[in-house]
């Protein structure tokens, strides 16, 4: 038996709602159809008052799961495609993101974001959004990169008394796999070293820790020991992990798939140099898509994120410096 | 006045220039649909097509109608998701749709956007984003500008929309504020009962759609949107409304979608009994029907009209499967239209 990233988020879902009966999930074509991905089919079957279809209508879905944490429910809002949170922007930040800090209210809600690219979805449907919200003070921004991770961290999502933006990667939801979900190991906040390395460490998270793994092994046939690190969550960030690593290593490289300006990326190198600047051996690096609109056909989106051969060579040059 | 009525084609209102407009219009409704189904085979094969595939099956009427009022060049135009009819009707060629869904580096959109994004807005075509509603106030923007620049004149400015991207806050502010500036718009609102797989009742609450024109003082009709007859009536008006002052004019269309959201979807959440009632006739073979009853056309030159058709169809794709694709290399990678602004491409 095997579980893919995306089986793993609905079967958190699941566990949140048979655990928590103050769990309700709120979406376009979320209830009988079970989603655009699928990611709560069968769902509404289970729990039949508690998964509901919304009108197409982000601004009004955010606020009304705001409105309802209030009175002490916990949703889970699913947007259809994380760049139609868009549409949901004032909400998420100014209603949601300022709610306990403005009036010591908790908003405990959870907005699930089918994030990046995929081949030839072109620039509305291959959004990736973390940055922008990691911005604003108030929200939780989790980017998952594991089955695992999928799982237990939508879980703790739900369960955290403020608002979450669920980064889930849709090149992910079928191309991960897990034999079967572990214990629940670290909390949203803490980062994981992927893989262990002495040379250098790249920084990343969600769909780009796995680009990150295969260039980090085709170095090793040169020689080179990459660790890499799994943020998990941009925000909060774990700072200490990204130090001690690069402490171990001495070189830098941050890589996303997002817009290169600004953004956690840059968040990463920021903090490298301003708190462990006297652990480089060389200047930090960073490796962005490119800074246009997402490309619709597959030659140029290829060639738009970063991918295994990009990143390969960004540490091939980190290393000779 | 009575805001929102209802609009059924009688006999007396069947000139020979109502003829002609009909049977432009069936052609154009004829070509969409060989040409959809072949995009649709196309994607099933699979490898040439780049991305998903989005069909307007059994909107061709609505659609067309609505296309044909508008005159290219003068008119704005910013067609929606289902709109491949009233494109062509409008005069976009087809070789336009083709090469987009093949990323054909050739086409509008030089495989940078795909699909139905595909537009020529210095053609007054706009190229819609995919987010639902945003387009009603960009096409208002356009004639906004005319207006202040004196150069207006009787032009007028068309959208559509679908039931569920009525919800959107962005489909009430744009309708309010075309009302408010008084501006000739036309919007159209194809009311094919699902949005992607959510029926009507977890939509909207009104009764009728085209209630929401009287909320924004807008001037609404409602018209069997599988009866090109009827479509084709409504719009005339509409467009003739809107040319002479009477500010933005919405007509809903009633019908059942005939395909799925896009060819990912078996649209199996449509039951049956919504696929056997009056509205889910397909509109081309009703106005095949209606044109061979009225003698305007014999069952063989309809024939013969689909196999044309189908011959310019299959000779636009297997050219446009010969053309280029995008390069990565040769890209510029240029968001911005002045390169000096573009960072890391300044060159002293
Ligand atoms: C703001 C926004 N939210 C969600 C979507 C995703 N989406 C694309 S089409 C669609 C259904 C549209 O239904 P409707 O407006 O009735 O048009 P139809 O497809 O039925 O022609 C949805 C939810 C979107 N495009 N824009």
């Amino acid at each position: 038996m095997s579980i893919t990233y995306l089986e793993a988020i609905r079967e958190a879902q699941y566990e949140a709602l048979r655990s928590d009966p103050s769990v309700f999930l709120y979406g376009q074509d979320i209830a009988t159809f079970g989603g655009a991905f699928k990611a709560t089919k069968n769902l509404s079957r289970e729990f039949p008052n508690r998964v509901f279809d919304s009108p197409i209508s982000e601004d009004a879905m955010i606020g009304m799961a705001v409105g309802a944490a209030v009175e002490g429910a916990r949703p889970i809002v699913e947007m259809q495609f994380a760049d139609f949170s868009s549409i949901g922007f004032n909400q998420i930040i100014n209603q949601a993101a300022t709610l306990y800090w403005r009036t010591n209210v908790p908003c405990p809600i959870t907005i699930r974001m089918p994030s990046g690219g995929t081949a030839g979805s072109g620039p509305f449907h291959s959004q990736s959004m973390e940055a922008i919200y990691a911005h604003y003070p108030g929200l939780v921004i989790v980017t998952p990169a594991t089955v695992e991770d999928a799982y237990w961290m939508l879980l703790d999502s739900v369960e955290i008394n403020d608002p979450v933006v669920f980064c889930e990667h849709k090149f992910l939801y079928y191309h991960l796999k897990a034999d079967r979900i572990g214990d629940r190991e670290l909390p949203i906040g803490k980062a994981r070293i992927a893989r262990p390395g002495r040379h250098a460490t790249i920084v990343t998270y969600s769909a780009m820790v796995h680009e990150a793994l295969r260039a980090a092994e085709e170095l090793q046939l040169d020689g080179y020991q990459i660790e890499v690190v799994d943020l998990r969550s941009v925000k909060p960030m774990d700072t200490d992990t990204i130090l001690a690593s690069v402490a171990r290593t001495g070189r830098l490289l941050a890589l996303g798939e997002a817009f290169p300006w600004g953004g956690v990326t840059a968040e990463i190198i920021a903090r490298v140099t301003t708190e462990g600047f006297h652990l480089l051996d060389a200047p930090p690096m960073r490796l962005n898509s490119k800074d246009t609109p997402i490309p619709y056909h597959p030659n140029l989106w290829k060639a738009h994120r970063p991918t295994t051969a990009t990143i390969a060579a960004a540490l091939r040059t980190l290393l000779r410096h | 006045m009575a805001l929102a009525s209802s609009i059924n084609c009688a006999e007396t209102d069947l000139t020979a220039d109502f003829r002609d407009q009909f049977l432009q219009t069936f052609q154009h409704m004829m070509l969409s649909r060989v040409l959809e189904e072949k995009l649709g085979s196309l994607y099933r094969a699979g490898g040439r097509i780049v991305g998903g595939v989005y069909l307007g099956k059994g909107q061709e009427a609505f659609s067309a109608a609505l296309g044909i009022q508008l005159r290219k060049g003068k008119d704005v135009y910013a067609p929606l998701i289902r709109d491949q009819a009233g494109r062509i009707a409008f005069g976009e060629p087809i070789i336009d749709t083709v090469r987009t869904y093949l990323g054909a580096v050739t086409g509008p959109m030089r495989g940078r956007d795909g699909n139905i994004h595909r537009g020529r807005p210095k053609e007054g075509h706009m190229a819609m984003i995919s987010h639902l509603g945003s387009m009603l106030a960009v096409a208002s923007g356009a004639l906004f500008a005319r207006r202040l620049a004196g150069t207006l004149g009787d032009s007028v400015g068309a959208t559509s929309i679908g039931d569920g991207g009525t919800s959107t806050g962005a489909f009430h502010e744009g309708l309010n504020m075309a009302a408010v500036e008084k501006l000739p718009m036309i919007v159209s609102v194809a009311n094919n009962q699902y949005a992607y797989s959510t029926p009507n009742t977890r939509q909207y609450a009104c009764e009728n759609l085209v209630d929401r024109a009287a909320g924004y003082g807008v001037e609404g009709v409602t018209v069997d949107a599988t009866d090109l007859a009827s479509c084709l009536k409504a719009f005339r008006a509409a467009v003739a409304r809107a040319r002479s002052g009477g500010g933005p004019q919405m007509v809903v269309g009633t019908l059942l979608r005939l395909s799925g959201h896009g060819e990912h979807d078996d649209a199996s959440y449509i039951p049956d009994k919504a696929r056997h009632a009056p509205n889910a006739r397909d509109c081309l073979q009703v106005a095949e029907e209606f044109a061979c009853a009225h003698g305007w056309m014999t069952p063989a030159e309809v024939r013969e009209l689909h196999e044309e058709v189908r011959r310019t169809v299959d000779q636009t794709v297997s050219k446009v499967s010969k053309e280029p694709t995008p390069d990565p290399y040769k890209e510029n990678w240029q968001a911005l239209s002045c390169a000096e602004l573009v960072e890391g491409q300044y060159k002293a």
